[in-house]
């Protein structure tokens, strides 16, 4: 378990797991190993004062080995590739057959969570896992506009959460991880998460997806735009370079197992502001045509200048020239016609767009009608993955 | 009277030998001067050219016109009818070198009082490509901190980015100007001033006019920021991950 600053969320978090590792592997061998980024609160203490005692009074799980908690500090500044690559070199150190990843953020860990993480690679010998939620549907909507879709179509895996921050890995994929040079991918140490599952993906490793239930998550960072979207698309399209021969080459998407629901959407309404992100759209636009020009085609750039004359009842940013836009970001990122970081920051305004048309479309759809909507996105883009080889190798 | 006669022509003939012996002497003494001048401008035209190719050759490696391109400066060198950045700067290699070497050729002549204006060249090169350098990276870094304020800006839904961008570029380019300016020693005390009166009129213009005349504005914006931002966060319930 990764943490800073945590105090508020992560008593409660241990504890689950605690109760989920004696549940389910009452016989294994098991240790918690936290890796702190210096926390000023009282993180470390509430995670040592965490007494398997407690458990015993309140429960009636019994253990029958040692339940290790190990705490340590990597560093002052919070670290998410460090405090993963401590957590790997520890499960490695004790050749662990099986290890999970759990985000202390998460406000609502069941001990359940431990069981469905772990089993998969601790019975079934697979070597990744990573959660399904239920979701709003209207939640997570940079995964499921371009995220998932682009990374189903390039890496032609069915995976639906790419950027997990809630995995389990296998000792094989974790000493994998710890070769690989997954750790200094020029992104400035962020996305991580996501490059443990393009890793994984790109090696011949065996996937799989358990759900989890509800996602409640206090990630402050996720909130923002842009540092989410470095996380993820900046981490996606580092990725495509040094996988060229694997997602040039294959070609049918492959259906990851699945334990539990493989989707779940919720569709209680929620108050958006819709005009706002029309509006930001608008002038993105506007403002950035210079940055535009340099990124996109012109007849792409066109379109795209086009849709935003619109009024906010016509406007539709379509799938095509959505996926259109989002190969071509790819392929000037992996040209580095400008500054990269600053190619990923000149997609948010566009990505707003396109939340406003899914906004739009989805807003009195049903969970499957929603998901109709994300397969036939999708299949846009592996229908356009000959359009992103042609810009790649122009 | 005819033999005074015969005398003086005899004189004037006898100035005219000595002064085309003279003059014989002289070509023959600057003759050799001046072949080597030629050979010296002939041999700097080819080492001139040479470095040209080889210097086009690496800007062309490691992309310098895409550096440009990125920089703005293609931009400014299409609409002055120049050639692209790469090529422009492998020419001015072969001027500077060519011109040098021609220099030197001329300083084999000895002409009185102009080795000083030789040698004073060769001691201003270095300030010269310094002042170029200094220059093209400050459209460098204008190009790239007023695109990063841009894009903060738009993302942050601020107003006016592009008034923000343009403000940056500009003060860099001013600032890189007249960098350049006093490393060539032109006017130094001119551009500081002129520098020093542009900075602080356009300080205390922003500062009179945030202060006085967007007073109102400065409220809406501060409430904005502060009040209704937090206000449309909350409206916005979506999370993008």
């Amino acid at each position: 378990m990764p943490t800073h600053n945590n105090a508020k969320t992560v008593g409660e978090t241990v504890q689950a797991i605690r109760v989920g590792l004696l549940k389910y592997f009452p016989r294994e061998r098991v240790v918690i190993v936290n890796a702190d980024g210096g926390s000023k609160d009282s993180t470390r203490e509430v995670i040592a004062a965490a007494s398997i005692n407690d458990l015993q009074r309140s429960s009636e799980l019994y253990a029958l080995r040692t339940l290790h908690c190990i705490s340590t500090i990597y560093g002052d500044d919070p670290a998410t590739e460090v405090a993963l690559r401590t957590i790997l070199a520890a499960a490695e150190l004790l050749r662990a057959k099986a290890c999970a990843i759990v985000s202390p953020e998460s406000t609502n860990v069941t001990p359940d969570w431990i069981e469905h993480l772990l089993r998969p690679v601790y019975r079934d010998d697979f070597d990744l896992v990573t959660p399904l939620y239920r979701r709003h549907k209207f939640d997570g909507l940079l995964l499921r506009n371009l995220v998932y879709p682009m990374t189903r179509a390039l890496y032609a895996k069915r995976l639906r959460e790419p950027y997990a921050v809630e995995f389990a890995f296998s000792g094989r994929l974790g000493s994998h991880l710890l070769e690989q040079q997954v750790w200094d991918h020029g992104a400035g140490g962020v996305g991580t998460e996501m490059r443990v599952t393009l890793a994984a993906m790109a090696g011949a490793f065996r996937l799989g997806q358990t759900f989890l239930g509800t996602k409640q998550h206090l990630d402050r960072s996720s909130a923002d735009l842009v540092p989410a979207m470095r996380q993820t698309v900046g981490t996606l399209f580092s990725s495509l370079e040094p996988n060229f021969q694997l997602w040039s080459t294959n070609h049918a998407t492959e259906p990851i197992p699945t334990f539990g629901a493989e989707h779940d959407l919720t569709v209680e309404p929620i108050r958006v502001n819709r005009r706002r992100l029309y509006q930001q759209f608008g002038s993105g636009v506007a403002e950035l045509e210079p940055v535009l020009k340099s990124i996109l085609s012109p007849q792409t750039l066109a379109e795209v200048q086009g849709i935003a004359k619109l009024t906010e009842d016509d406007f539709r940013f379509s799938h095509e020239l959505w996926v259109r836009t989002a190969y071509e970001f790819a392929a000037s990122y992996y040209k580095s016609v400008i500054n990269r970081d600053h190619i990923i920051q000149a997609l948010a305004p566009l990505y707003r767009g396109k939340v406003y048309t899914f906004l739009l479309e989805n807003r009195d759809a049903s969970g499957q009608e929603v998901e109709a909507n994300v397969e036939a996105l999708c299949l846009t883009f592996e229908r356009l993955k000959p359009y992103l080889l042609d810009l790649w190798n122009a | 009277m005819h033999e005074s006669e015969v005398n003086m022509w005899e004189m004037i003939v006898g100035e005219l030998n000595h002064a085309m012996q003279e003059l014989a002497r002289n070509f023959a003494h600057l003759l050799p001067r001046l072949l080597a001048t030629l050979i010296v401008a002939l041999l700097g035209w080819v080492i001139a050219y040479a470095l040209k190719v080889v210097v086009r050759g690496i800007l062309r490696i490691a992309k310098f016109d895409k550096l440009s391109d990125n920089a703005g400066a293609t931009q400014i060198l299409n609409k002055l009818a120049l050639p692209s950045s790469s090529e422009l700067l492998s020419r001015v290699v072969f001027w500077v070198v060519l011109l040098g070497f021609i220099l030197l050729g001329v300083q084999v002549l000895e002409i009185v009082g102009l080795q000083e204006y030789i040698s004073r060249f060769f001691l201003y090169l270095p300030r010269l490509f310094v002042a170029l350098f200094i220059i093209f990276f400050g459209l460098v870094a204008a190009n790239f901190f007023s695109r990063a304020a841009l894009l903060a800006a738009v993302n942050a839904d601020s107003p006016s980015p592009g008034l923000l961008a343009t403000l940056i570029r500009t003060i860099i380019v001013i600032f890189a100007v007249t960098m350049a300016f006093e490393q060539l020693g032109l006017a130094e005390r001119t551009i500081l001033i002129a520098f020093a009166i542009a900075f602080g009129a356009l300080m205390l213009g922003l500062a009179i006019a945030f202060g006085m005349g967007g007073r109102d504005l400065a409220k809406q914006f501060l409430e904005r920021r502060f009040l209704k931002e937090k206000e449309d966060q909350k409206q916005d319930e979506l999370s993008p991950l």
